[in-house]
């Protein structure tokens, strides 16, 4: 086991080397790194944050559920099907048939299906029914709603996005986490209420008239001078024909407002509107409050306008940022979010290098005490270990996290037990053994075994840990983990090649251990 | 340095009533009065705050929330003077702008400048996730442990070593329902990292004894037991203290946030180290393991 060849130990050292290399990018400055790779700073102790959005596809599915209405009405007329007692549900669509059984064929009819399309991916129609002796019952398929989530989801991810990027944070990550989750990171925030106060807008903005009396019905909502209005149901134009918004000051009173450009058809549609209504009310409603409801004087037909309300500059410039980036599908909520501010961060980083530096003191110092020169070597290799560790950290662009800092530590404390086991088998051969190369011999490769054994069973931990963890704590399980590899290499052998040197050395000399 | 003749099978029986008492009170602690569970797996909100008036009385800060009608509101001083950490029970009507609320109700009433160095919001669903794939977690490290064990040693071995691991969690677990200390997800990870050192304790002390039963046919396995922990013992009590020097270090100067955690795998290392000898070597006396158990498994083996 002292035996090394000159090959080995060029490999052993040079792979030492090599890893050790990366531990130093981390310290290198200047705009234009030699290679651009480094340990990352985890959100904990850079300070930012961290959250988690799910979609709330409820009014998205009543939304769809009721666009089917017409196509329905449609198909049965014209295929003679009498039908009573039509019902739109949340959920679903209800009425009843004299002959069910036809209305399911064209219902699964695979061929031109437009009120049901065939989904070739999962092999399902988007809608399913139900019948109950002559009732009819209509709702979306497993598969049918995947996809409504589904597009949902990434629609949603491509607005925060843009809504992200327009605030003009650094290096956000923007995550689809499962079937109905978005995960969202960013490091280094100053604000982090504003930012989920414009992720969690939905943003749905449309324009409608305030109603005298409507055919399609009103909604009573709350003007922003708190007076009650009777809105109409009618949709006279929504925030998709906005092509830009820009936050402004208004020119009659010199308040905050938001301006908007509005595309060809909005325009039309803004123009005949605002011709048609002169003297009445346009509610300009967002999210389903009234944020002004000005008189129209007259018609504008220009294709821009702009939006007043007693907003201050912060929410005009926000309101416009929000118009810009288009409406979310549906609502997000905000199910978990953790941030920290950069001054903890800091404070975290300083505490955890305190207790790093002191702890590893304390372990070298104990070792020297203990085994002499070869608590040297073990606390050389402990020192290699640490370079390596950092090293392969690099290598992986890995995250560094306080409880990454603390595995750190822990690697420091139980890295020395390779180095013990081994040093404790060789004292004990050296009882019996006459040789001391023998003896040094027969230790390391009776301790292989041991080693390994009890290394596997930490390495486990860590994976399952890194598997399961979240967060901060997967941070703890990569630096635990990768400690126990560079552990296992420096001791088996950075260590046994030193130990080497000098026992081989020393041969008919004592040893001190 | 360490007296290599200790007689530790003479201690088993106590050891074991001592265990086995320990392990109870853990269990009817756990079962009856519980775990302070953090956010993290109870849900709800938490505020890491720093005031420039080091003057403020948390009486002060309790009654400024009271009056926002949050619910159950716990706060408590968090290192530093002038450093209070403000924990709100989970609540469904608690909404979006709760935060700057909070902060805008605090700076009025306690007339001095506030900094949220830390938010967390944790909501009822993924709380319950968090929790359910905490327990899937140690449960699935318990049973990698036990099929490890048995790949590599014999069923005695095996069940030993899950004894041992159970008996570590348990009390860890147990010692903070007793002392009503939060559990959280670095508690988690402190009982995971707490199996994998259990674990390697173990595994060096059965190393040892399935090595001196083949060595020693003659002698029982209460002295191979023996042999084996005298012969080990430096090692056990060397590693043990350098791990629990690293662990002290993080304790002491960590900082709050890591407290619980390196709190938990102390008495984890402790424990630990105490069940490799006194709980993991009697199993094996239990099933009246000799060198005739590992001949078996190895005439399995070689057919």
């Amino acid at each position: 086991m002292l035996n090394f060849s000159k090959i080995n130990v060029l490999i052993i050292y040079s792979i030492f080397i090599f890893i050790s290399f990366f531990s130093i990018l981390n310290f290198q400055s200047g705009k234009d790194p030699f290679i651009n790779k480094k340990v990352n700073l985890g959100l904990d102790l850079q300070g930012g944050s961290y959250l988690l959005l799910e979609i709330n596809s409820d009014p998205l599915v009543e939304e769809k559920i009721q666009s089917k209405v017409i196509p329905i009405k449609k198909l049965l007329k014209n295929n003679n099907l009498n039908y009573s007692n039509f019902k739109i549900g949340k959920k679903n669509l209800s009425f009843s048939l004299d002959d069910p059984k036809k209305f399911e064929l064209l219902f699964f009819s695979k061929k031109d299906n437009l009120l049901n399309p065939y989904i070739n991916n999962y092999n399902s129609f988007e809608l399913d029914l139900q019948i109950d002796a002559k009732k009819i019952s209509i709702f979306f398929s497993k598969y049918g709603l995947l996809t409504i989530n589904n597009s949902a989801l990434k629609q949603s991810i491509e607005i925060i996005r843009r809504r992200i990027d327009d605030v003009g944070t650094r290096e956000p990550t923007i995550l689809q986490r499962g079937e109905k989750r978005i995960l969202v990171e960013l490091p280094g925030l100053k604000d982090p209420e504003r930012i989920k106060n414009l992720l969690g807008k939905t943003a749905q903005l449309n324009f409608r008239l305030v109603a005298e009396n409507d055919e399609f019905g009103v909604d009573k909502l709350l003007s922003e001078t708190g007076e009650e209005l009777n809105v109409s149901k009618r949709i006279v134009m929504t925030g998709e024909n906005l092509i830009d918004a820009q936050p402004n000051l208004n020119s009659q009173n010199n308040q905050p407002a938001v301006s908007f450009t509005l595309d060809r058809l909005g325009a039309q549609k803004f123009g005949r509107t605002t011709t048609d209504s002169v003297g009445k009310r346009l509610a300009i409603v967002l999210d389903g409050e009234i944020i002004s409801a000005p008189s129209i004087n007259e018609p504008i037909t220009s294709g821009s306008g702009i939006i007043s309300g007693n907003f201050s500059f912060q929410e005009a410039t926000d309101l416009s940022l929000l118009l810009r980036s288009g409406a979310l599908p549906t609502p997000l909520d905000v199910v978990e979010e953790r941030t920290v501010g950069p001054d903890l961060g800091e404070d975290s980083i300083r505490s955890g290098i305190t207790s790093l530096i002191i702890g590893f003191i304390l372990v070298i110092l104990f070792m020297l005490y203990q085994y002499k020169v070869f608590g040297l070597i073990a606390n050389l290799t402990l020192i290699a270990n640490l370079i390596m560790l950092i090293g392969v950290l690099t290598i992986l662009e890995a995250t560094l996290t306080l409880p990454g800092i603390a595995g750190i530590i822990l690697t420091v404390g139980m890295a020395v037990d390779a180095n013990v086991l081994i040093f404790e088998r060789i004292k004990e051969e050296l009882k019996t053994e006459k040789s001391i190369i023998n003896a040094f011999d027969i230790g390391y490769s009776k301790a292989r075994i041991t080693v390994l054994d009890a290394n596997i069973t930490t390495l486990i931990a860590a994976v399952i840990l890194f598997a399961f963890g979240s967060g901060p704590v997967k941070g703890f399980a990569i630096t635990l983990g990768i400690g126990i590899i560079t552990t296992l290499f420096s001791a088996y052998f950075l260590a046994r090649h030193l130990t080497s040197v000098i026992v081989l050395n020393k041969k008919n000399g004592k040893v001190n251990l | 340095m360490i007296n290599k003749n200790i007689n530790f099978s003479s201690y088993f029986i106590k050891a074991n009533i001592l265990s086995l008492l320990l392990f109870s009170i853990s269990i009817l602690f756990i079962l009856f009065k519980g775990l302070n569970y953090g956010i993290d797996f109870k849900g709800g909100t938490l505020i890491e705050l720093r005031a420039d008036n080091e003057n403020i009385n948390i009486s002060e800060i309790r009654s400024s929330l009271n009056s926002l009608n949050l619910g159950d509101v716990n706060v408590k001083e968090f290192g530093k003077k002038g450093d209070y950490l403000i924990k709100i029970e989970q609540k469904a009507e608690n909404n979006k702008k709760l935060i700057p609320n909070i902060k805008k109700t605090l700076i009025k009433n306690l007339n001095a400048e506030i900094n949220f160095r830390r938010v967390e919001n944790v909501g009822p669903k993924v709380s319950s996730e968090l929790l359910k794939s905490g327990i899937i977690a140690i449960c699935l490290s318990l049973a990698a442990m036990l099929f490890y064990i048995w790949i590599r040693f014999e069923w005695q071995f095996s069940i030993g070593s899950i004894v041992a691991l159970f008996h570590d969690v348990t009390i860890t677990v147990g010692i903070f329902s007793i002392l009503a200390l939060e559990v959280n997800l670095s508690i988690i990870a402190a009982v995971l990292t707490i199996v994998g050192y259990s674990m390697n304790d173990t595994v060096v002390i059965y190393d040892r004894i399935r090595e001196n039963l083949n060595k020693y046919t003659r002698i029982s396995i209460s002295e191979t037991a023996n042999l084996s922990i005298n012969e080990t013992l430096s090692r056990t009590i060397i590693t043990s203290i350098t791990t629990l020097l690293a662990l002290v270090s993080i304790y002491v100067l960590g900082g709050e946030i890591l407290r619980g955690f390196s709190f938990a795998m102390i008495l984890g290392v402790i424990i630990g180290t105490y069940s490799s000898i006194f709980v993991a070597a009697p199993v094996l006396k239990f099933f009246k393991v000799s060198y005739k158990t590992l001949e078996k498994k190895e005439e399995k083996i070689v057919p």
